[in-house]
């Protein structure tokens, strides 16, 4: 019972999210400083764990596969399998629920204990559609980008690991990587990740937003909204392959 | 001026507000007193419509507030500015961009015409230079009053004050009560401020509600509170010993 009033909040928060802006003009603003909040500012960590990623990916296919028989490019082609559909979606989209939802559940939620949101709400602005709504469209139109930077950063990473370490040269590799290419896995991924983009964004401030009490309350909220998020973005990946790689 | 008609809230089992009635005046400074948790903030977020109440009526001019939606409070909550207990300055914004928010959100100002008001507002507050700074960068004093200069930014007719002085230093405390009385007198604004502050009645106490747990217990000036009678009133405002000395000399 429970369950189901939260869920239904969280449908009546989303349903304010989307209601008409005050000012459409102020709403593009926000949406790129959100932009650049929730994708600039997240280049760094999916650069430094796709490359790394990838090069392990490469040592482990390498090491897994030493036998005459196999050819060493496959290396190169499981690898960008293993990147394009789940490392650089689903991961990458965990790894970003922790870090921009901790962030938005404990902004929103500051906001919350300091009032900004009453003062918001008291000069007669629909403080959720102002708050939320540019954090969710912003994170649903940069996590495909970061996606496909993080497919490309996890292949760099991953042939220069295999060509300096030794297991496959880079000419392989790249063989591996134009082998039996199916350009429906980069959709399906990009449907996952806006996907994605929204649960860790929409989540994080649905808890965030209903705070209440002081800082260590803040904190709670912040624990919750990741865990849930990733909770939602490992079911939501089940849901939409499913759905999706019929 | 807002009229408040046989106020009732609960929250849970718990009645917070029990029949509250008053007529809080335009171009006076009405203050709501009583102690922690006798519900004044509770009071004063129902006068704004922040929350709604269970039964009763509260009234702008001829309107009732607690038969609006929120579309059509929407429009009457441009002509309240409110002054929150910490300020509620929005951290990611400088002192220039907080003032200028709601000129932004509902003026239709050209981008000179906001610098302008929000110089006005600034100087109004004495705290002209200030305006690239962020409210973590200025003290507890100069966050409540460019707190002020915002709640003023769209001329508004209300001013609404919960608890103005709290964590402040009695020099800055007289000040800020200062600012607020000059400014409802200057622009004749309905005025209500939520206080525990007794320097603060003595100070500006036009009108006087005192609150006690939940219940108007009392009403008056300033002035009367020295002779009245009230036993609530009396325990609350003279727990101190110098109002007390106060009070014997008066006598």
């Amino acid at each position: 019972m429970n369950y189901l009033s939260e869920v239904g909040k969280f449908s009546i928060f989303i349903m304010k999210v989307f209601s008409k802006p005050e000012k459409i003009q102020l709403s593009f603003r926000e949406l790129r400083e959100e932009l650049i909040k929730l994708g600039i500012n997240s280049i760094a960590i999916v650069v430094i764990i796709s490359f790394f990623i990838g090069a392990v990916l490469t040592l482990q296919t390498a090491y897994n596969i030493r036998t005459p028989l196999v050819p060493t490019y496959l290396v190169g082609y499981l690898v960008r399998e293993s990147m394009l559909l789940e490392f650089s979606s689903t991961i990458v989209s965990l790894i970003l629920a922790g870090k921009i939802g901790s962030n938005i559940a404990s902004e929103i939620g500051t906001m919350r204990i300091t009032e900004q949101i009453d003062a918001l709400e008291l000069m007669g602005i629909n403080s959720v559609s102002y708050l939320v709504a540019p954090k969710i469209i912003a994170a649903m139109l940069i996590n495909p980008v970061l996606y496909i930077f993080s497919v490309f950063i996890g292949i760099i990473g991953g042939a220069l690991a295999g060509h300096i370490g030794g297991s496959v040269n880079i000419v392989n590799f790249v063989q591996g990587l134009q082998y039996n290419l199916t350009f429906y896995y980069i959709t399906y991924s990009i449907i996952k990740t806006v996907f994605f983009g929204f649960v860790i964004t929409a989540i994080p401030a649905y808890y965030g937003y209903y705070v209440s009490g002081g800082a260590l309350d803040v904190g709670k909220a912040s624990t919750k909204a990741v865990v849930n998020s990733s909770v939602a973005v490992l079911i939501l990946n089940l849901v939409l392959t499913q759905l999706l790689l019929k | 001026m807002i009229r408040v008609e046989n106020v009732c809230k609960t929250f849970g089992k718990k009645t917070v507000l029990k029949d509250i009635s008053v007529t809080l005046e335009a171009g006076k400074t009405n203050l709501i007193i009583g102690r922690s948790g006798s519900g004044k903030t509770v009071l004063l977020k129902s006068i704004v419509g922040l929350y709604g109440v269970d039964s009763g009526s509260i009234y702008y001019a001829d309107t009732d507030i607690t038969k609006l939606d929120f579309n059509e409070l929407k429009y009457l909550r441009q002509e309240v500015g409110m002054l929150f207990q910490g300020g509620a300055l929005f951290d990611s914004q400088t002192v220039l961009e907080n003032i200028m928010f709601p000129l932004n959100m509902f003026s239709n100002m050209t981008k000179k015409e906001k610098i302008k008001r929000v110089a006005f507002c600034l100087d109004r507050v004495n705290l002209s230079g200030v305006g690239k700074l962020y409210p973590a960068e200025i003290s507890g004093g100069m966050n409540k009053r460019v707190a002020i200069a915002r709640a003023i930014a769209l001329n508004p007719k209300y001013l609404l004050c919960d608890e103005p002085n709290s964590g402040l230093d009695p020099v800055t405390s007289i000040l800020i009560d200062k600012l607020i009385s000059e400014i409802t007198k200057e622009f004749n604004m309905t005025t209500v401020i939520n206080t525990h502050d007794m320097n603060s009645v003595m100070e500006i106490g036009e009108n006087v509600m005192f609150i006690n747990e939940g219940e108007k217990c009392w009403e008056g000036s300033k002035d009367n509170i020295f002779t009245s009678d009230n036993e609530h009133l009396n325990h609350f405002v003279f727990a101190s010993e110098l109002l007390n000395k106060i009070r014997a000399i008066k006598k």
